[in-house]
């Protein structure tokens, strides 16, 4: 049953999204790819369309995936699934359980799974860059090498240069339109 | 009255949740600067306690900072306004969206526009990961797990493998508890 999927699968992502909003884009891509809900090419454009949105790409990649899966009730479902963990969560630490979120064991868990998170992150853009880099032709494509290279190019290089770091959105504004240019010739 | 500040706390997550873009970490000097300094719900030291569990707990600081608010403003019904005040922007914003991006993306232009932007999703990924890195624990137990998922999640990835990294995550924190257990046990034993 959908309703049900959806509810589980997202209750999953949001008792495991540790580590901010990125965070949660490896594990979302988990549930979501595994279940056939949406393809790599179509995830990746809900990202850039999350990250260019007010909200949290957790919920917004929640609303997303529960409505093109189940419409309305689906998107209601996914969202409150992705959010009930960390409702819950925060009040039981600070009503509650304040002494055993700092209990040493705890801690020693999330000294684990943090480290982890973050290896996971690299590694889900690292393949995602990767995966990128192959044209319609199967072989890693010069356009896509040339815009991967130039987009790289500004966004760490703004930073030591400008002393001003590039916003998601610019980037991505930035990408589109080269998109629109290199591929419209 | 009562209904008063629920619906209060509903109106004012709600404007923070429309206005705040990339969600995160953007929200917190915003929700800091209405709910401590202009309503004065908390005080700015609570702000940066809850900040700090937050870090620590599952879901995005911002909602997590919204739904403390709303508690300690109004109980559980405060809580559950203000959590929904926030989500509910961006709900409301993507559920338009996606019904008509699938019909956007047929057009030419349009597709080749995202066929760049995916580009750039995989190299902001990128640097979400290397902040993360410059801010982890930099302890050789932290780079032996993060070394040890990176790989693990790479070989997942580029062969394609069906195993969910929630398992990964949930090996990683048990690693965590046995590595603490194993350090107390060596230092129980040179005490004795």
């Amino acid at each position: 049953m959908i309703y049900l999927d959806l509810f589980l699968g997202f209750l999953r992502v949001g008792c495991f999204a540790f580590g901010g909003s990125y965070g949660a884009i490896p594990l979302i891509r988990d549930v979501v790819l595994s279940y056939g809900w949406l393809t790599e090419d179509s995830l990746t454009n809900m990202i850039a369309v999350s990250e260019s949105t007010p909200g949290p790409i957790m919920v917004n990649l929640a609303t997303y995936v529960g409505r093109s899966q189940a419409g309305l009730l689906g998107a209601a479902l996914a969202t409150f699934a992705v959010v009930l963990p960390s409702f819950v969560i925060i009040l039981l630490v600070f009503a509650a359980l304040k002494a055993m979120w700092a209990h040493p064991v705890t801690q020693a868990a999330l000294g684990g799974l943090t480290p982890c998170i973050i290896g996971i992150v690299l590694a889900t853009g690292l393949t995602m860059i990767l995966s990128n880099l192959t044209g319609a032709a199967g072989a890693v494509g010069i356009r896509e090498l040339a815009l991967t290279a130039f987009l790289a190019a500004v966004l760490f290089g703004a930073k030591p240069i400008l002393k001003k770091s590039v916003s998601p959105i610019a980037l991505i504004l930035l990408a589109a339109v080269l998109g629109v240019v290199v591929y419209g010739i | 009255m009562k209904k008063h500040i629920y619906w209060e706390l509903f109106q004012t997550f709600f404007k923070i949740g429309l206005f705040t873009f990339g969600g995160g970490y953007a929200m917190i000097p915003i929700i800091e600067d209405i709910c401590a300094e202009k309503k004065q719900w908390i005080t700015h030291e609570d702000m940066m306690n809850v900040t700090i569990v937050a870090e620590s707990t599952p879901g995005p600081v911002a909602i997590n900072c919204s739904t403390f608010v709303g508690y300690r403003q109004a109980g559980i019904a405060g809580a559950v306004a203000a959590t929904l005040g926030v989500v509910l922007p961006s709900f409301l914003v993507i559920y338009a969206i996606s019904m008509f991006l699938d019909h956007f993306l047929e057009i030419t232009w349009v597709a080749n526009a995202f066929r760049g932007i995916q580009i750039a999703v995989g190299l902001l990924i990128l640097r979400a990961a290397i902040h993360m890195v410059k801010l982890m624990e930099k302890s050789p137990f932290s780079w032996t797990v993060f070394g040890c998922s990176f790989a693990a999640m790479a070989v997942i990835d580029l062969c394609a493998l069906n195993f969910s990294s929630i398992s990964m995550l949930l090996v990683a924190g048990v690693v965590g508890i046995l590595f603490y257990l194993l350090g107390r046990h060596r230092e129980g034993g040179r005490k004795v």
